[in-house]
């Protein structure tokens, strides 16, 4: 099976091309999605075994020779992202039956996020330049949909926005792209870290690397380009915005991480202490932003921000610690992020607010929940033994190895924001004084909480579990710290 | 207010034949020569708009009553298909295969994969533009 990385690509495209044919038969859109996501979603696992046993797996399209043709390039780093994003789909997909109501479901709300997914696997698996901006561009269109979809009043203004501002980056991404490509005159990622060094890293490809930086940082949301953020995102209904936290901007921070390893790795003095100086930039500006918002969506929102700007930081110290640190936290953020949002989107269907002024004494009606939300909540702020510990553990130890001792502070202080901003939305929704609730069924809320406690649960084990994992991210952190590996795989013969 | 248009639409009729012919020379000539499904595909899309120009959405859609949404998924489909062929005799994805074939009338024929993937191509470009053009101009 020499098409294997492709199959987490090429499945969920499948089905979404299959659900445009049901339109308005909504049992139909939701069976065939869950099939497809579950099948996809066993694909990946599959791809992640292969990967482990038998290293990076590259397979050029069309039978081209490598440097020629499009490369795609499954190393275990993309592997693992790969499969959770098909994991977190799972969860919201089964989380949107109860919560996004069938007049969505029948305007292709499952094939939009099935694109999407196509397009968020591509990105991380392709091995060309090019094909990654063409990737993005299909995840961002199917985006598109999804954050207009229902056609709400904030809905609209947002995505004008939201659009705006991907436009624009895209254009400055094949911009850059074009003035790599006239420089180093090829777009296969492998062949371009190998001119790159042949050459040895010039003004003019640090000049590019900062344009990269600006691109992906659009994406990825880093200081002082994550403006659009907050206002976007709070727009779409709760399982897109889980989809979206989860999912988009881990997108940006992948590329920002691929080619800060495969290409610009020979002036790290100038490249890696910007990437390092504007993620401790966006960790203080998102700190600041989760505490100042009263409302459930912005203060989760505001710790997307806080993600980016630490994983960054990791993935910036360039030694083993500090890029497997990376890693473990980024696949933890996805988990993270996407049980959290669905925790906050019961909230806010029973309290019928997302205004935390609004609420209290939930504990008394909806005990699981809270509890539930707590672990979630410890485990983002990164309390050992929980998922985020681990990470920002390697992280900081990877930080004092190179000497960065005021960065890796600030790291250490925002987990206490974090974990001060969390803990806020748990006292004023879950303690204090009931407050009378709207009316809402018991069944609906039974049935989103079944997908967010295994999410939940999940995340824990990712915690608990990290021994096991250990040999696939040090494998993952070999591959981004020494570029032979992967250049070895895509240029081989 | 009644445009008098006869002459528009009378031209329309025979034009529209023209380009479609065109359209479909074109998606053919694409294999060696410059053209192609995509080219095809908008040339098609355009002889549909001259028509939509000249008469109604309506008497549009009576004469073209498919269903636009569902080509573009069959288009789509008939491509990724054709690429993902190559799974199942384990080769790369998108690994076209060709051959020689003596046809009755054409004679000796190239016959390439490739056509069916752009005939998806073809199908997907048709059927997206006048999905856009149909929900746009469908509106008021």
């Amino acid at each position: 099976m020499i098409n294997l990385p492709l199959l987490p690509i090429i499945l969920p495209f499948l089905f979404a091309i299959l659900l445009l044919f049901f339109k308005e038969n909504v049992r139909i859109q939701r069976a065939l999605s869950l099939v497809g996501v579950i099948i996809s979603l066993i694909a990946s696992f599959f791809l992640l075994v292969t990967v482990k046993s038998e290293g990076v797996l590259a397979v050029t399209l069309g039978s081209w020779p490598a440097p020629f043709g499009i490369s795609m390039v499954s190393d275990m780093f993309s592997a693992l992202l790969v499969t959770t994003t098909l994991l977190i789909t799972l969860f919201v997909v089964v989380y949107s039956f109860t919560a996004i109501g069938e007049e969505r479901e029948k305007f292709f709300y499952y094939p939009a996020i099935l694109f999407m997914v196509t397009g968020v696997n591509g990105a991380f698996t392709t091995g060309d330049i090019f094909n990654m901006f063409v990737f993005f561009e299909v995840l961002l269109i199917a985006s598109y949909l999804l954050i207009v979809l229902g056609g709400e009043k904030k809905q609209l203004r947002e995505s004008i926005k939201y659009i705006l501002v991907n436009v624009v980056s895209s254009a400055l991404f094949v911009i850059t792209v074009a003035y790599l490509y006239s420089v180093v005159g090829t777009l296969n990622m492998a062949d371009i870290s190998v001119k790159i060094a042949e050459i040895g890293q010039p003004g003019i490809i640090t000049v590019i690397a900062v344009l990269m930086l600006i691109v992906f940082g659009v994406k990825g949301a880093i200081f002082p380009l994550y403006f659009w953020l907050p206002g976007s995102y709070s727009a779409p209904p709760v399982p897109v915005l889980a989809l979206f936290g989860a999912l988009l901007t881990k997108v940006g921070v992948y590329a920002i991480m691929r080619t800060y390893t495969l290409f610009f790795v020979h002036n790290v003095g100038v490249t890696h202490e910007i990437l390092m100086v504007v993620s401790i930039l966006t960790v203080i500006v998102g700190c600041i932003g989760a505490l100042a918002y009263f409302d459930l969506k912005q203060i989760i929102i505001y710790n997307i921000v806080i993600a980016v700007g630490v994983i960054l930081f990791g993935a910036a110290q360039m030694n083993e610690a500090g890029i497997s640190g990376a890693i473990f936290y980024l696949v933890h953020d996805m988990l993270i992020k996407g049980a959290l949002f669905l925790l906050i989107g019961i909230i806010i269907y029973v309290t019928g607010t997302s205004n935390l002024r609004k609420m209290g004494g939930l504990m008394k009606t909806h005990a699981p929940l809270g509890w539930f939300y707590l672990i979630a909540a410890f485990g983002l702020a990164g309390i050992p033994p929980l998922s985020g510990f681990i990470g920002k553990m390697l992280i900081t130890q990877g930080a004092f190895q190179t000497g960065n001792v005021l960065g890796s502070i600030i790291i250490l202080a925002s987990s206490l924001i974090v974990l001060l901003s969390v803990i806020r939305i748990f006292i004023y929704a879950f303690w204090g004084e009931p407050v009378e609730l709207p009316k809402t069924k018991r069944k609906p809320y039974a049935r989103m909480m079944l997908p967010t406690i295994v999410l939940v649960v999940l995340s824990v084990l990712y915690g608990v579990g990290t021994e096991w994992l250990i040999p696939y991210v040090t494998d993952a952190t070999d591959v981004l710290l020494q570029p032979s590996i992967y250049i070895d795989a895509v240029l081989k013969e | 207010m009644k445009t008098n248009d006869v002459i528009l639409q009378t031209t329309t009729k025979v034009v529209f034949f023209i380009i479609f012919l065109f359209s479909i020379h074109i998606f053919f000539a694409g294999h060696y020569t410059p053209g192609g499904g995509f080219v095809g595909g908008l040339l098609t899309t355009g002889a549909i708009v001259l028509l939509l120009l000249a008469f109604d959405l309506k008497t549009v859609q009576k004469a073209l009553p498919f269903n636009f949404t569902i080509m573009t998924a069959i288009g789509l489909l008939l491509a990724l298909g054709t690429a993902a062929g190559a799974i199942f005799f384990n080769v790369p994805f998108f690994t076209h295969a060709f051959d020689y074939f003596t046809l009755p009338l054409f004679g000796e024929t190239s016959l390439h994969t490739a056509i069916i993937f752009d005939a998806g191509v073809f199908l997907v470009v048709v059927g997206s533009a006048i999905t856009i053009i149909q929900s746009i101009g469908g509106d008021s």
